[in-house]
Parts: C-alpha cells; sequence; structure tokens
C-alpha cells in the first residue's frame, strides 16, 4: 500500500453515516473509495451539487453537470443542483459535516497553508478556490497530507511559513505515519502507522507532539 | 413587446476595450463559450475579467482561450492554477491578479448586484485576505469587510431563453444567476430561444427584466460533442 492509499483509508473512517462531507482533490476525493460498508455520506461540490458520483463511461455524460474539477459527474436520486450563493451559504453556514482537504503545511495551532505557493516576490498562485470558506466553514476539519517533503522536511510544523488559509481550523491531521489531534494543549499523537514507532514519528515531525500513554497502530 | 433577441456581434459591441466583465461558468461548464470564442475573434482588449474560477485545467478552453489572447490585463477571481498561461502572465508582469475566496467573490457578486454595499464574512479573517480590509467584531466574532463588486458587461450562459429574457438553467448554473445582476449590460448565452410563455414561471432562475441581450450560442447537439471530445482528450470519458 503506498502511503496516498494508506492515508485516503484511514480518512475513509473519519466519514459517519449521513455526513455531509466536501473533499478537496488528491487523497481526499481517493478516500471516498474506501468510505466504510453501512455508511453512507452525501458529497457537495463546491460548484454546486449535493449527492453526486463520478462518470466514467463514454454515453453518460451530460454537459451540463460536472463536478468542482470539471469531471463529468451524474446527480444521484436525492441529489440537487444549485447556484454558487448557495453553495457557499452551505459550506461557510456550517451545513457540511466534515471537509477532507490536502495543505502544503499544517502546524501545532491548527493553522492551514494549502493556496499559495511564491511565485515571485509578493505574488502568490494557484489560489484558494474555495477552501478558505470550507476550513471556516465546515464543522469538523480533517487534513491529509504527506509527512515530510521531497527533501524530507517535515510539513507538520511549530508554526506554518506559507500564507494561511485559515488560522485554528484544523481537528485532525492524517499522514503516512501518523494520526494527530489538535487540541488545545497542542499536538496530540493518536496514532501511528503500521509498523511506525512513536520515535519515527517524532524525528519526522517539527512540531511538538504531545505523547500521552501507549499509542495504538491505525486499523486500515 | 420588442424581442430581447439579438445576433452575438449586436450583443458583444457594449465591450469596448478596458471594460470589466463577468463571464458566468466553472471551469468552462455552463460557460458561454460561443461568446468567448467570438470575443477572441473580436479582439478586445486591456479586460479586467471576473469570474468565479479560472479555464478548464490545462487551458485551451473557454475563458483560457481569451487570456492566451493576451486580452485581460486584470482577473479578479479564486484561482488561476488550471490556466497555465494566467500563471505565466501573472509571473512575469503582464496580467494583474486580485484573489478572493470564492465564497466571498460571489458574495461580493450578489452584494453588487442587490444593492448592498458589500457583507461581512469570517472567511480569510487571520489570513493575507485582511490586507487593507476593515475588520468588524459582532458578538465577539471578527468578520472581514468585503464591498460589492459589479461589471460593465456580465455575459451568462442558460439553457433556455424566452425573447422577453427569462432564463431556465439545466445542471450545475454555477455562477450566472447571481452575475445575471452585477452588470450594467447583461448577455445571456442559450442553447434555445423560444416564445414567453414556454418556460414555466416557477422554472425561470433569472428573471427577464435583469437581462439585457438574449443570443443564440452553439446549441445543445454542439454542447455536447463540445464536451464529449474535450472530456475524452483529457482521458476522463472513454
Amino acid at each position: 500500500m503506498d502511503a496516498r492509499e494508506l492515508i485516503a483509508r484511514r480518512a475513509a473512517q473519519e466519514f459517519k453515516d449521513g455526513y455531509v462531507v466536501n473533499l478537496g482533490f488528491g487523497i481526499p476525493v481517493l478516500a471516498a473509495s474506501y468510505i466504510p460498508e453501512g455508511v453512507e455520506v452525501i458529497l457537495q461540490a463546491e460548484n454546486g451539487i449535493l449527492n453526486f458520483e463520478a462518470v466514467t463511461r463514454l454515453g453518460e455524460e451530460d454537459p451540463y453537470i460536472a463536478d468542482a474539477a470539471c469531471q463529468p459527474t451524474r446527480i444521484l436520486p436525492g441529489g440537487s443542483t444549485f447556484d454558487l450563493a448557495m453553495s457557499f451559504a452551505i459550506i461557510r453556514g456550517g451545513h457540511v459535516d466534515a471537509t477532507i482537504l490536502g495543505a502544503l503545511e499544517v502546524d501545532q495551532e491548527g493553522n492551514i497553508a494549502n493556496w499559495a505557493l511564491p511565485l515571485s516576490p509578493g505574488k502568490w498562485s494557484p489560489g484558494m478556490g474555495g477552501a478558505m470558506d470550507l476550513l471556516v466553514g465546515a464543522k469538523r476539519v480533517i487534513c491529509t497530507l504527506q509527512h515530510t517533503d521531497k527533501k524530507g522536511r517535515s510539513k507538520i510544523l511549530k508554526k506554518c511559513t506559507l500564507p494561511l488559509s485559515a488560522a485554528k481550523v484544523v481537528d485532525l491531521i492524517i499522514t503516512e505515519l501518523a494520526v494527530m489531534e489538535v487540541t488545545p494543549e497542542g499536538l496530540v499523537l493518536k496514532e501511528v502507522a503500521p509498523g511506525v514507532s512513536v520515535d519515527q514519528v517524532k524525528a519526522a515531525t517539527e512540531a511538538d507532539l504531545i505523547v500521552k500513554g501507549p499509542v495504538p497502530e491505525m486499523r486500515l | 413587446m420588442k424581442s430581447k433577441e439579438v445576433s452575438l456581434d449586436a450583443a458583444l459591441s457594449h465591450i469596448k476595450d478596458g471594460m470589466t466583465i463577468m463571464i458566468g461558468g466553472f471551469l468552462g461548464l455552463n460557460e458561454p463559450l460561443a461568446a468567448i470564442d467570438r470575443l477572441v475573434k473580436l479582439g478586445v482588449k486591456d479586460l479586467t475579467l471576473i469570474t468565479a474560477v479560472n479555464a478548464y485545467p490545462g487551458g485551451g478552453f473557454g475563458i483560457g482561450k481569451l487570456i492566451e489572447n493576451h486580452q485581460v490585463k486584470k482577473y479578479i477571481g479564486s484561482h488561476i492554477g488550471t490556466c497555465p498561461a494566467a500563471v505565466e502572465q501573472y509571473k512575469n508582469g503582464e496580467l494583474e491578479v486580485e484573489f478572493y475566496p470564492q465564497g466571498t467573490l460571489i458574495e461580493k457578486i450578489r452584494a453588487g448586484g442587490a444593492g448592498l454595499g458589500g457583507i461581512l464574512t469570517p472567511t480569510g479573517v487571520g489570513t493575507l485576505m485582511e490586507e487593507g480590509k476593515q475588520k468588524v467584531t459582532i458578538d465577539g466574532k471578527v468578520y472581514l469587510v468585503e464591498t460589492a463588486l459589479r461589471a460593465d458587461v456580465a455575459i451568462i450562459r442558460g439553457y433556455k431563453a424566452d425573447k422577453m429574457g427569462n432564463i431556465l438553467y439545466r445542471g450545475t448554473p454555477n455562477s450566472n444567476p447571481i452575475m445575471a445582476l452585477a452588470a450594467d449590460y447583461v448577455i445571456a448565452e442559450v442553447d434555445y430561444v423560444v416564445e414567453p410563455g414556454e418556460i414555466e414561471p416557477d422554472r425561470v432562475g433569472t428573471p427577464g427584466i435583469l437581462v439585457d441581450a438574449v443570443v443564440k450560442g452553439y446549441g445543445e447537439e454542439k454542447t455536447r460533442e463540445i464536451f464529449r471530445e474535450l472530456w475524452i482528450k483529457n482521458k476522463k470519458l472513454a
């Protein structure tokens, strides 16, 4: 199992039956493939859909309906479409139970940076899309990301260095090494990945990790 | 009553160099593709373009063509990453970019069309979005003041319009119904133009009084071909 699949499988366990969820691109969307049996969720797409699924077979597409990545999409029975003001009222207004989003950096205070990489001095790209609204509005914010960057540097920091998407909003961080919860006392190590030790997680993490007693292994 | 149906060129003649225009759509979908293609041919330039998100990923489609053709001097929206030309032009200084979170942007546009001076939002508090903006605290919670946004011309995309300008949307209407209120001149590109009375009143998504010009776009059959080709090329359909 590669890192992405492991993170997606663990993130999928956060879905609760009946949840309205909005999934970011990449690993979060992959998590939808591993929703536990007996759990049904309603997916929300920021471009204005509730309850949909992807379409991949030629002839089943509808050129008036696509998801927030403009992938051909089908509305499921009981689903609905609506305009962007309604969509972001749903998002910002606290009507989405959980969002799973990727990040460039996340820190021990629950700050998250996921919209801006430096393009040139004072210029940032690619932009936030709907992420800032989701982070502020969703009842629960789950952040999925690889624990370190390509050079092995921790992406779980004491303090984010890139421009923030939102301050103090992240509830849970899931990486290929660990599950960490943001609490008022700090970042608590809740689970380690199979075969990974607490010391290994600590060594790969710049943030201060609080370890309370034995740390259980992720069940995947 | 005089029909609002006009030719594409007659409608687009209202767009002059240097104007601010809003274009409905989301990554190409339910975007006024015929009007955009014609704008590229007409070559109006120095535009300020307002859209919710940018072009279909990779560009070369819809609003991406306007940026690739160097007709846009300023872009206002929530994202540029899907349009390589926008990223490149922003980097080299040709294109000015103003980012707003998407939910903030759509509310700014809604305010612009609804006679409001702006809105208060918690989105962006504690981020770069605070720069140069007023903050207010209500019941202990901090909000950013985001002012209203309007355009000289809005081009929206519906499915059907009657000749009085009433619009019926199909699928995901995205930013179109919001932009329909927020510009001095509103052009609606649709697949079908029908007679007044042919759209059930309770299916009207944008009342006709808000629309200045109705133009026939590529039509449904061609729209189906365009997206089938796009999605096959991008390996979304097989």
